[in-house]
């Protein structure tokens, strides 16, 4: 079992790689705000732009940080079916109060 | 040297580490339900201030602290990982020290809006989504601070179940935090970059 875990935590990114995926973090974040004080782009592809960044930022956080891109494929599924039924839970809300 | 129990499953996963993720994946669906009513409510207050308020500069700011805060929470990961508790010590407790500063830049947000602006939960559909929502977010950030700082206490008094349990109590609060985090990216794009952009009031 620790033989296991300790051939799981070797398996995952190094201190060095953590500080990048910060670093990568950081500029997408620097990127959305610069991009919120540029006039003149439409407003479409602004929120497509966003969503975008955001969603890369995320999935960063989730795979990296959260380790899901090196532990089981189970906890993905447990989490992305939560986020799955969350934006189910949102769209047919929406859809439903005419807001989308 | 007491006996640690064993808590694997019939898949050989610890049923505390199935358990975290499955919480975070109803955690998905709670925040999910709070970003749809403050989005379905969006532009629908008929009184009071509304996003022109939201200062995103200052809130850029709180952001760029969480997301840093992720980024300490998983070396202190790392560090005890490695079994180094001195290491994990340090960067466990600037972690916590982003995630009080944030919830700093919070209370400064929200006083703010109270005290200059006069809005409230009362006061709007703007006033009581953003502050349901945003609130929420808030109050799972103060739980993983105390969770941090209790972690930080308890490496002082038993730092050798830390290590033998194989890190696994530090992983907990990891994955917490870090969904903490991935959970104001969502919050900080939808209602305050794209949201003051949709309300044409940026």
């Amino acid at each position: 079992m620790n033989n296991e875990n300790h051939n799981e935590h070797s398996s995952h990114p190094t201190n060095s790689a953590y500080l990048k995926i910060a670093a990568i973090l950081a500029v997408i974040t620097a990127l959305e705000v610069a991009i919120f004080y540029v006039e003149g782009i439409p407003d479409l592809v602004f929120f497509a732009i966003l969503i975008v960044m955001s969603v890369v930022k995320f999935a960063i956080v989730a795979m990296y940080y959260m380790h899901l891109k090196f532990d089981e494929a189970i906890f993905t599924w447990f989490f992305g079916g939560g986020l799955l039924l969350a934006c189910c839970v949102i769209i047919a809300l929406m859809a439903l109060f005419d807001q989308l | 040297m007491e006996h640690k129990e064993e808590h694997t499953t019939t898949t050989g996963i610890d049923n505390r580490k199935m358990m975290i993720w499955v919480f975070l994946g109803s955690e998905c669906m709670f925040f999910g339900s709070l970003i749809a009513t403050y989005l379905i409510y969006f532009g629908r207050s008929l009184s009071g201030p509304g996003l022109e308020i939201l200062d995103i500069p200052t809130t850029s700011v709180s952001t760029f602290v969480l997301l840093m805060s992720s980024f300490m929470m998983v070396m202190a990961y790392s560090s005890i990982a490695k079994g180094d508790v001195k290491k994990f010590r340090v960067w466990i407790m600037c972690t916590a020290i982003l995630g009080a500063t944030f919830l700093g830049f919070q209370y400064y947000e929200f006083t703010e809006f109270a005290h200059h602006y006069h809005l409230t939960p009362q006061t709007n559909l703007f006033g009581t989504t953003f502050f349901t929502l945003t609130g929420f977010h808030g109050a799972h950030v103060t739980v993983g601070v105390i969770w941090l700082i209790t972690l930080f206490g308890y490496s002082f008094y038993r730092k050798e179940d830390l290590i033998r349990d194989d890190a696994l109590n530090v992983d907990f609060l990891a994955l917490y935090w870090h969904f903490v985090d991935v959970v104001w990216i969502v919050i900080f794009t939808v209602v305050y970059l794209i949201g003051v952009r949709a309300a044409g009031v940026g």
